[in-house]
């Protein structure tokens, strides 16, 4: 059975989701900027690495915001189904 | 499992029922904690668009990083010969090619340094100041040393690129632009 979460429990999700989401943003500013310096810096080894972990920062937001579509899938589907 | 229904019904944010509320907010009565939801939902979805761009520029900085390292190392250039340049002396040139402009100074006879022009800031052109032994940017005011060419004051956090020079009899040669952090 799909759980139907209430709207302050699906509130509490968003907010949660988000303030995740806006610390793997921050970490991926920082982690551009000090990119960029080290590239006209000349150094050629680190843009790679960066690039690869910046990779996976939008691969969990990706996760993140799929479990958002559906937590107001679920609802609308359970909605329907009563 | 049992739905409260009462909390899809439209909730001012003073709680009172909507009978109690004044006559424009009933005529156009807002959900306020649905729409607080959508409207962090939508900022949430914004937020990983930005991580996104972000990803982007982080490929697009391997991409150039990718070409500088594929490129052919500039060619040597003569630049000038020593008569040229007199003690105390500075000269703009063009290195690797005509749009990076260039420095060659000679603070004393024994030593010749060669260094872009351009601020490690915001590429102003640098000037020399061979009298107080630096390199001073007009924009900002920052300033870079002139046997190092690392910043000394002001905004510039990475020394200038070196050119590295060669000399062949009285004549002075670039062959590379060594990038330093």
């Amino acid at each position: 059975m799909k759980q139907r979460f209430t709207r302050s429990q699906k509130m509490t999700i968003v907010q949660g989701i988000l303030c995740i989401v806006l610390i793997i943003d921050i970490l991926q500013l920082w982690l551009l900027t000090a990119t960029m310096n080290s590239y006209l810096g000349g150094d050629s080894g680190v843009p790679l690495p960066a690039a690869l972990f910046s990779l996976i920062c939008l691969g969990l937001n990706l996760g993140l915001l799929r479990f958002l579509y559906k937590l107001d899938r679920n609802n609308a589907s359970s909605k329907g189904g009563q | 499992m049992q739905h409260d229904d009462s909390e899809e019904l439209s909730l001012a944010p003073n709680g009172l029922p909507l009978s109690d509320q004044p006559r424009w907010r009933q005529d156009f009565p807002i959900d306020v904690p649905q729409d607080n939801y959508i409207s962090r939902r939508e900022f949430t979805k914004f937020l990983v668009l930005t991580s996104a761009a972000f990803t982007a520029g982080q490929g697009w900085i391997v991409l150039k990083n990718w070409q500088r390292e594929g490129a052919a190392p500039p060619p040597a250039q003569k630049i000038a010969t020593l008569a040229e340049i007199p003690v105390g002396g500075a000269l703009v040139f063009y290195y690797p090619n005509d749009h990076e402009p260039c420095l060659l100074l000679r603070p004393d006879a024994e030593t010749l340094v060669a260094y872009s022009q351009k601020c490690t800031h915001l590429s102003c052109a640098v000037m020399p100041d061979l009298e107080n032994q630096r390199i001073h940017c007009p924009c900002h005011n920052g300033s870079f040393s002139v046997a190092e060419g690392r910043p000394l004051e002001g905004p510039p956090q990475r020394p200038l690129p070196r050119i590295v020079l060669e000399l062949q009899g009285d004549e002075i040669y670039a062959t590379g632009v060594e990038l330093r952090t």
